[in-house]
């Protein structure tokens, strides 16, 4: 039940029925870290949340808090606290007895529990909503609830289940920085599984990318921003133009490569050899339009479709040997508009591709 | 499942479409006639009862000659109806609480939980409900009697507990699988354990299907009339099986005390009507359906 | 704890079993479980053995028995001849009455609650009511003479129509109200979507409604079927038992409590159940024709 110094995760697996939901998951968890677990939905991150919780058992593997084994236990032993994606409050009980649950389940003296929920209360300022009951709150208020409730114990751990994705677009920015601000003054250990990658990013000190049950990538953030580990993690982080190519050239690092007539230089992430199979991976703010002068990595195409977003304007160009791409821009363009694109090379990342790094056959050009 | 205290679900009422509805259109004129002539025959059927059992003598006329309540002391003592009503209460007590305690548990497994097996397990618990009882009573009644349960109160209870056990059952699962399975994961976190949970997280929850199921039960209990009849002895007889013994009996005794018996019988069954459909739909008084979900 | 030694082959077994889906909560099933094993399970298979353990004769003599005696053979066919018609009339007619009654209007609630009464009342008092009411001297009776419809009373009761009638008023508010609830589980903006595409009322309910509710009805249709199978107090009150509403739970009842023949007696009780059974397995086997996934609305 004490805090840990240490939370390790062993070989951890979760299948369903003959059905693998969760392989291998290795990771070490260091006191007061803010870990994400990040990936679309169905890549297992939930079910690992679960298996560290208690609420679904193991298929293979073992965790370990410091020395002492803790995936035998049952969810109440191991003394973590968790946040449920649809809350999960009690109905029945008031905001103060919702709060004051897990104290009282601890047998701590009445003083103590009174103290510790106002407490609670105070940090997630609901301090007037004490009476009432769960239904009669809004979203975001029993949002703070089911916080309030998962923290109120001092848990080694808090498990937060996708907390936000049941708030709208304003109100989950607040309580982004509710959750850090909480974090920081609580120095909690928190486990935060989400499929925003902009949220992981800017929650975690540390994120773990899963996809169809494996991990991918752990890293920081600006590793995971900068440099995703294969072209899966690439498009989940925001990197919209892939394209599937060939290699034609390798200096060290820096690969030439041709994807729909158009020769492109970028930087290798991994393996790749001339004649190889490859992926070209681009975020759509690294596309600059006023490309004019520039020689390398030089485009010209013609703008397909706008979408107004405020400041920047999203568009879809294609070249005339017919490579489509994604950009932003804070131009005025118009469909129909000719334009001149150019890519920093350093911001093209090119992924090996092909049987080994594509387990079932999908499209990489979108 | 609206099995909560709760009213229906409140709509703003649509007063133009109502009127059309109730428009003369030949069709709904044969169907509400239908209706009608239903009802009008249900009430005959109930009336001549009640009629009966207050008139002093009726022959060959639309009414009895002149009322009296005489017929109903006498149907009091001659069926002995206090004890009877007293072993009826205490059967239907004893039922609905041994069938909860039973079903309860095995419902939210049911409800939660997928395991090798399940559509089995299901299919066992399914069954005594769409059996006709004579055809698993007979084989129960023998085996109960074997074993000397039967022709007493224990044999009675028994037996209507096979249905009343897989009623509950599906009662309650559906009930049980519409409540979010995390408040309970969000209590384990909390630190409770699996009986603290039932106790201080489902049970609140669940009072109002236990309570529905709880009536269902008693209702079924009190008209079940096959198993009874077929495990009771003497001194253990429900209403509903001394009432079915004082009509094949008729002749020996008089016509109108049978009818005030069946008065005494239908009283108490609307009574606990009344109270039922306090909790309950009239759809789930039949079966298990779904009526009008609550969201 | 540490992960080596005794404690592995048993998480090994907890692996195992976890991707099964099994753990401790399914001990709750147990009390259930051993409950219906004793009382429903063990019974029926004791019975299924007695039958084949008759007083005389080897193990099939009770059944050659019930099937070489015409006045047991009958039994069935007086049952069925009882039961299908009742059922099905009673499965047809909500069907209108529903679907007329689905929307919400003032006084349904009432509707439904009073349409409850007679499945409450059961089928002893119902019985009682039908021997007074459709009776000779009867109220029905009175009112056909008094019309001048018929010139001497109609015979209601004690043979098949006293019966029938039985059935009847307690099994249709039961098809009813199921066919009601099936019926407001199907989206109603389905038949408006049909209405846009230039559907009459008529094909509204022929092609989208009909399809939607036929695997409730097929389920509606074996409910009341079963009540209508396992007739017997009506039959010995308002019927003629021992003739023409001879029906098949009354000969298995005579056996065991008038003969004392238990084998014989379980020997019936297991042609009735077989006989229920193939009956509801051929209506299921046609109900998995049907769609029989989300009809979308609150159902």
């Amino acid at each position: 039940m004490s805090a840990f110094s240490r939370l390790r995760l062993d070989g951890v697996s979760r299948r369903f029925g003959g059905q693998a939901a969760l392989t291998e998951l290795d990771l070490t968890i260091e006191a007061g870290e803010f870990i994400a677990l990040l990936g679309p939905s169905g890549c297992g991150k939930s079910t690992a949340l679960n298996c560290l919780a208690g609420l679904l058992p193991l298929t293979a593997g073992s965790i370990w808090q410091d020395e002492r084994r803790i995936d035998t236990l049952p969810p109440e032993r191991r003394g973590f606290g968790m946040v449920f994606q649809s809350y999960a409050l009690f109905p029945h009980l008031t905001v103060r007895a919702n709060i004051a649950f897990g104290l009282r389940m601890r047998r701590l003296p009445k003083e103590e529990t009174r103290r510790r929920t106002a407490e609670a209360l105070r940090l997630v300022r609901l301090e007037e909503h004490v009476d009432k009951l769960p239904g009669q709150l809004s979203g975001g208020q029993q949002q703070r609830v089911a916080i309030a409730r998962a923290v109120v114990f001092e848990p080694s751990l808090v498990l937060m289940d996708e907390p936000l994705s049941n708030l709208d677009a304003k109100l989950r920015l607040e309580m982004r920085t509710e959750i850090r601000r909480l974090h920081q003054s609580l120095g909690l250990t928190t486990v935060y599984v989400t499929h925003d990658q902009e949220e992981a990013l800017s929650l975690a000190d540390r994120l773990v990318v899963l996809r169809e049950g494996r991990v991918q990538q752990v890293g920081s953030p600006r590793e995971l921003h900068t440099r995703p580990a294969n072209w899966h993690v690439a498009d989940f982080m925001g990197y919209r133009n892939l394209w599937r190519g060939r290699v034609t050239r390798v200096d060290d690092a820096v690969v030439t490569a041709e994807s729909a007539g158009q020769r492109l230089l970028g930087e290798a992430v991994g393996d790749l050899r001339t004649g190889a199979e490859a992926v070209l991976a681009v975020r759509p703010e690294d596309i600059r339009v006023d490309g004019a002068g520039e020689t390398r990595n030089a485009l010209s195409a013609t703008v397909e479709v706008v979408e107004y977003q405020g400041r920047e304007l999203a568009a879809e160009a294609r070249t005339d040997t017919g490579l489509l791409l994604h950009l932003r821009t804070e131009r005025r363009i118009a469909p129909g508009d000719q334009v001149k694109l150019a890519v920093d090379p350093r911001r093209l990342l090119v992924y090996p591709d092909g049987p080994a790094h594509r387990p079932e056959d999908q499209g990489a050009t979108r | 499942m609206a099995t909560t205290t709760e009213a229906p679900p409140i709509r703003p009422p649509d007063t133009t479409r109502r009127r059309r509805r109730i428009a003369a259109r030949p069709a709904a004129w044969i169907v509400w006639g239908v209706v009608v002539f239903f009802f009008l025959n249900l009430l005959g059927v109930v009336a001549s009862v009640l009629v009966s059992s207050f008139g002093q003598s009726w022959f060959d006329t639309w009414l009895p000659d002149g009322y009296t309540t005489s017929w109903y002391a006498r149907a009091w003592d001659e069926f002995a109806l206090l004890s009877v009503i007293v072993v009826t209460l205490e059967v239907s007590v004893l039922v609905v609480g041994l069938s909860l305690l039973i079903g309860v548990p095995a419902a939210y497994a049911l409800a939660r939980r997928s395991f090798p097996g399940k559509r089995l397990v299901f299919l066992v618990f399914l069954l005594p409900i769409l059996m006709p009882p004579i055809t698993y009573g007979i084989p129960l009644a023998t085996v109960l009697y074997k074993f000397g349960l039967a022709g007493n109160m224990s044999g009675v209870v028994l037996a209507n507990l096979v249905p009343s056990v897989p009623f509950v059952i599906l009662t309650m699962t559906p009930f049980i699988e519409q409540i979010d399975p995390r408040i309970e994961s969000a209590a384990r976190m909390c630190g409770a354990g699996l009986r603290t949970v039932f106790l201080r997280v489902l049970t609140p929850l669940l009072v109002p299907g236990i309570l529905a199921a709880a009536i269902l039960v008693l209702v079924r209990t009190v008209g079940m009339f096959e198993l009874t009849f077929l495990t009771a002895g003497p001194d253990s007889q429900t209403l509903v099986v001394a009432l079915y013994y004082s009509m094949s009996a008729s002749g020996i005794r008089a016509q109108q005390s049978v009818d005030a018996m069946a008065v005494i019988y239908t009283s108490m069954m609307l009574v606990l009507l009344v109270v039922a459909l306090r909790y309950v739909n009239p759809t789930q008084l039949v079966a298990q359906v779904k009526d009008e979900p609550e969201h | 704890m540490s992960g080596a030694g005794p404690d592995r082959p048993l998480a090994h077994w907890r692996h195992r079993l976890a991707e099964r889906g099994v753990d401790r909560q399914l001990w709750l099933l147990v009390p259930a479980l051993v409950f219906v094993v004793a009382l429903f399970v063990y019974p029926f298979c004791y019975g299924l053995t007695l039958s084949f353990q008759p007083t005389n004769g080897g193990p099939f003599s009770d059944y050659a028995r019930f099937f070489s005696d015409a006045y047991e053979r009958g039994t069935i066919w007086i049952t069925l001849r009882i039961a299908l018609p009742a059922a099905l009339l009673n499965v047809l007619a909500a069907v209108p009455i529903a679907y007329r009654m689905r929307g919400r209007f003032r006084g349904k609630r009432l509707v439904t609650t009073v349409l409850v009464v007679p499945i409450t009342l059961g089928t002893v008092l119902t019985a009682q009511g039908l021997l007074n009411f459709l009776g000779p001297t009867g109220w029905f009776n009175r009112i056909l003479l008094a019309t001048h419809l018929v010139d001497e009373p109609v015979r209601l009761t004690h043979n098949y129509w006293g019966v029938f009638f039985s059935l009847v008023i307690t099994g249709f508010p039961f098809a009813f109200l199921l066919v009601l609830s099936y019926l407001s589980g199907i989206d109603p903006t389905l038949e408006r979507a049909a209405a846009t595409l230039g559907a009459d009322w008529r094909r509204r309910f022929t092609q989208v409604t009909l399809p939607l509710l036929m695997p409730g009805l097929a389920t509606t249709f074996c409910l009341t079927f079963v009540l209508a199978f396992s007739v017997f107090p009506s039959a010995v009150l308002v019927g003629n038992p021992a003739g023409e509403t001879r029906v098949i739970s009354l000969a298995a009842y005579q056996a065991a409590y008038e003969r004392y023949d238990y084998p014989y007696a379980s020997a019936i009780a297991m042609i009735m159940g077989f006989v229920e059974l193939v009956i509801i397995a051929v209506v299921l086997a046609a109900r998995s024709r049907f769609y029989t996934g989300s009809t979308g609305g609150k159902g």
